[in-house]
């Protein structure tokens, strides 16, 4: 094989790139298990934002617009989940499978007379000074803007969770509804508004494939990235720090598997493909898992 | 008296199917400890969330100092000055202690502001704490310490206090009466309620009795005995366990320095239990909750298991036996939790008496359930503890606390165990049932069955058992006859305060 088809600083360069789907989906999931509840249908909802986002874009000709319309549609999505596990208490794992399978099906009807096109152009965004810094400089300040906006969301996750009094009161809310509710919070609305956040960033997430990555709508094409969101999300033991670690492994792996194929490694293609399933799986298991909330996935219905 | 704190008339709120409040009405003035007595069901919760602004009364008003008081939620209460502490804790096991107060409070100061309050205020009071520490680490004293000083941050003008003492040591229970009189002296009002009416006689200066949502009665607890508030609770006269007076038998279990890890992270490890058990005793095993109560169950019970020598059973060694295993050979469990370990809640009475009672009383045969036979066995279980259900069909889940929990011992006893096991068995479980459920152990031990009983109710342990031995962070006192056991004895069996110190009164 021939290792000089690798280059180090393009390699890194696009795993941030293939991370940040990822790392969108999985903080909004974040939010919304922190407040209790478990919503399996992030698959879902992304590939809905990816058609949504993609369709706005197309008729706008403006990415940021099909972002805000990414956004905005997987809200709506996650808000029929919100009201049929929060109002109807209908269970919640079966819910959010039923909503992945739904956003799966309505996706492909959305997006069947745009199969083909071309997404509008989104630029790169060469940070000046910066983005001029030998190595470093095209490696982490010379992307597109939306993966700075996912950096920018973690980190503002982490403090929100940290030092704000009302991602104490998220906090609690997942960790104990009954114990919330007598102390006077409103468990359901605080839990719709973290579903609808989730929603918001799973849509951000999608739409980030089809403009960006792809950048093309297909059908099905967020292919499990949702899953990993999922998964990315339990391993990193609920912590926003720990889940950025978590998506970059993944991005970084899937991205060196496919130098390595594009290199021609004597290793069946197969298995280079679920390398990036397997290491950040092993690495996060390995690192202990911490608690999850108490009241995680629990229904909540306020009686006596 | 001067204008009341706190006034309620006419009050009533009804639930579909029951009246929960009917018509409620009396005062509390300022620095009052006023206690609110009844059985479960009385309506006593419904009453204290109606005054905590989580309930909305049908009909009736409340007055604070003169003003109309209609709280929408909680947060108007505790701007008005009322605060509460909760009978199972309001707390969040993840987060730490000043987290925690700070979610009780309208507007808190930012977090290290708080942890400085609350050091001076656990100083002043008596209760210290470390505004640092995780919740869920802490002991149920602590726990309720910090729902205390939750309250007392806000400078409440009446206090809510919801069976303070059922989780607490008797030290621990003088020093949280030490730190009400000091608010009483101070001006704050304190609504307390409890069953246990010893402790109304000494802390409360008056009581209102609540029975199946009315007002029964008020009386002066420092001038009535506590048998009188309990028949006016009640509404007829309280039949107290009697017991036949027996000799001991042979030893029939011994646990022999027996040792287990803790379960949980949250759990107690066991340490070097070291218990002979003989036929026809009560051997009664206090202490506070989770010192190792569910361990030691879980261990006598099969669940956890252990190395084989370490229990011996009538000469066999049985460490290693598994539940069904040991229900064969007579040593049956009824363990605390009704709802989800006892019983499962959604199964019927009879699905329920098959899960344990199959192994003795041959409710299957070839694998197959004899169904006739089942119900027949949980109608007898029914009938015999005077179980309030429609029938053996219905689900666990229906039934009362109190009417399930007859039905869970009277299942155990029914199939007439060589040696029982009981953990909490009058745990929320009002005094007419209890007196019946004490009452079936007794003539149980009088027939030859060796009976643990584990209980955090010291009262209840006092009334029925030939010995007592406390548990205290995983290790087992040795048990001493329980007649002639002071109050102040069986605190330190059961360790003491608890590094629990007593207010300091300001110059």
């Amino acid at each position: 094989m021939d290792w000089s088809a690798i280059n180090p600083i393009l390699l890194l360069a696009s795993l941030m790139v293939a991370a940040t789907p990822i790392i969108l989906a999985s903080v909004g999931e974040l939010i919304v298990e922190r407040a209790g509840v478990l919503n399996l249908g992030v698959e879902g909802m992304m590939i809905t934002g990816a058609v949504c986002g993609f369709i706005v874009a197309v008729n706008s000709g403006s990415p940021w617009l099909g972002f805000i319309g990414a956004a905005v549609g997987g809200a709506i999505l996650s808000l029929l989940f919100g009201f049929l596990t929060q109002f109807l208490l209908s269970n919640q794992v079966a819910t959010g499978l039923a909503l992945t399978l739904f956003g799966l099906g309505l996706s492909a009807l959305m997006g069947q007379s745009y199969v083909g096109i071309k997404a509008p152009e989104f630029a790169d965004w060469h940070i000046p000074l910066l983005g001029d810094i030998p190595v470093l400089g095209p490696i982490l300040f010379q992307h597109d803007p939306m993966v700075y906006v996912g950096l920018g969301l973690v980190a503002a996750v982490w403090a929100f969770l940290k030092f704000s009094r009302a991602g104490l009161i998220l906090r609690a809310v997942g960790e104990n509804h009954e114990a919330a509710h007598a102390l006077g919070y409103h468990v359901v609305r605080v839990r719709m508004l973290a579903i609808m956040f989730g929603g918001a960033c799973a849509g951000l997430g999608g739409a980030y494939l089809s403009l960006v990555r792809v950048p093309q709508w297909t059908e099905g094409m967020t292919a499990g990235a949702g899953w990993i969101a999922l998964a990315i999300v339990v391993f990193a033991s609920w912590k926003p720090l720990r889940l950025l670690l978590g998506a970059y492994l993944f991005g970084g792996v899937t991205v060196l598997q496919l130098n390595l194929q594009a290199a021609g490694m004597a290793i069946p293609v197969e298995y280079l493909s679920m390398s990036p399933y397997l290491a950040t799986i092993a690495v996060l298991v390995i690192m202990r898992a911490g608690r999850a909330p108490g009241s995680l996935g629990q229904s909540f219905h306020a009686s006596r | 008296m001067s204008t009341p704190l706190l006034a309620l008339s006419g009050l009533t709120k009804a639930y579909p199917g029951v009246v929960a409040n009917k018509d409620v009405s009396f005062e509390i003035a300022p620095g009052e400890i006023h206690a609110l007595l009844g059985e479960n069901g009385a309506g006593k919760s419904t009453l204290v969330k109606t005054i905590y602004g989580l309930v909305k009364p049908d009909s009736g008003t409340m007055t604070l100092n003169g003003a109309p008081f209609t709280p929408a939620e909680p947060r108007a209460a505790r701007a008005a000055g009322v605060a509460m502490v909760f009978q199972h804790f309001s707390l969040f096991d993840a987060l730490n202690v000043a987290e925690n107060i700070a979610l009780g409070m309208e507007n808190p100061p930012p977090q290290r502001e708080i942890a400085e309050r609350v050091r001076a205020v656990s100083d002043q009071y008596g209760l210290p704490l470390d505004p640092a520490r995780i919740v869920g680490e802490l002991s149920a004293g602590e726990r309720q310490r910090v729902e205390i000083i939750r309250c007392l941050l806000q400078d409440p003008k009446l206090l809510i206090m919801d069976e303070p003492t059922s989780v607490l040591t008797p030290q621990e229970v003088e020093i949280l009466f030490k730190t009400l009189r000091k608010l009483s002296a101070e001006g704050t009002a304190i609504l307390y309620i409890s069953h246990k009416l010893e402790e109304i006689r000494a802390l409360c200066e008056n009581a209102t009795v609540l029975r199946l949502g009315q007002v029964v009665g008020t009386c002066d607890p420092r001038t009535t005995t506590a048998r009188d508030m309990a028949e006016l609770m009640v509404g007829s006269a309280l039949l107290v366990p009697e017991r036949a007076p027996h000799t001991d038998g042979e030893t029939i279990l011994s646990l022999n320095n027996v040792s287990a890890k803790a379960p949980t992270r949250f759990g107690t490890a066991l340490r070097d239990i070291q218990l002979t058990v003989h036929m026809g005793e009560v051997l009664g095993i206090g202490g506070v909750a989770g010192n190792g109560q569910d361990e030691l169950v879980a261990v006598l019970a099969g669940e956890t298991r252990v190395a084989r020598d370490m229990i011996t059973f009538d000469g066999q060694n049985i460490g290693h036996f598994g539940p069904n295993a040991r229900r064969k050979i007579g040593l049956l469990t009824a363990p605390e939790e009704r709802m989800g370990h006892a019983a499962a809640p959604d199964m019927s009475l009879t699905e329920n008496a098959v899960l344990t009672a199959t192994t003795r009383q041959q409710l299957t045969s070839k694998g197959f359930v004899n169904w006739r036979k089942a119900r027949k066995f949980a109608e007898e279980v029914i009938a015999q503890f005077d179980v309030r259900t429609p029938g053996p069909q219905n689900a666990a889940r229906s039934l009362s606390g109190g009417n399930l929990q007859k039905f869970v011992i009277g299942r155990e006893i029914m199939q007439s165990p060589d040696v029982l096991v009981v953990n909490q068995p009058t745990w929320g479980v009002d005094a007419s049932a209890a007196a019946a459920i004490r009452q079936a152990l007794l003539d149980l031990a009088a027939k030859g069955t060796a009976i643990i009983c584990i209980s955090q109710d010291l009262d209840e342990l006092m009334e029925i058992s030939d010995r007592f031995a406390a548990l205290n962070e995983g290790r087992l006192s040795a048990p001493r006859p329980a007649q002639g056991l002071t109050v102040e004895e069986i605190g330190l069996m059961l360790g003491g305060a608890h590094d629990m110190e007593v207010a300091h009164v300001e110059a």
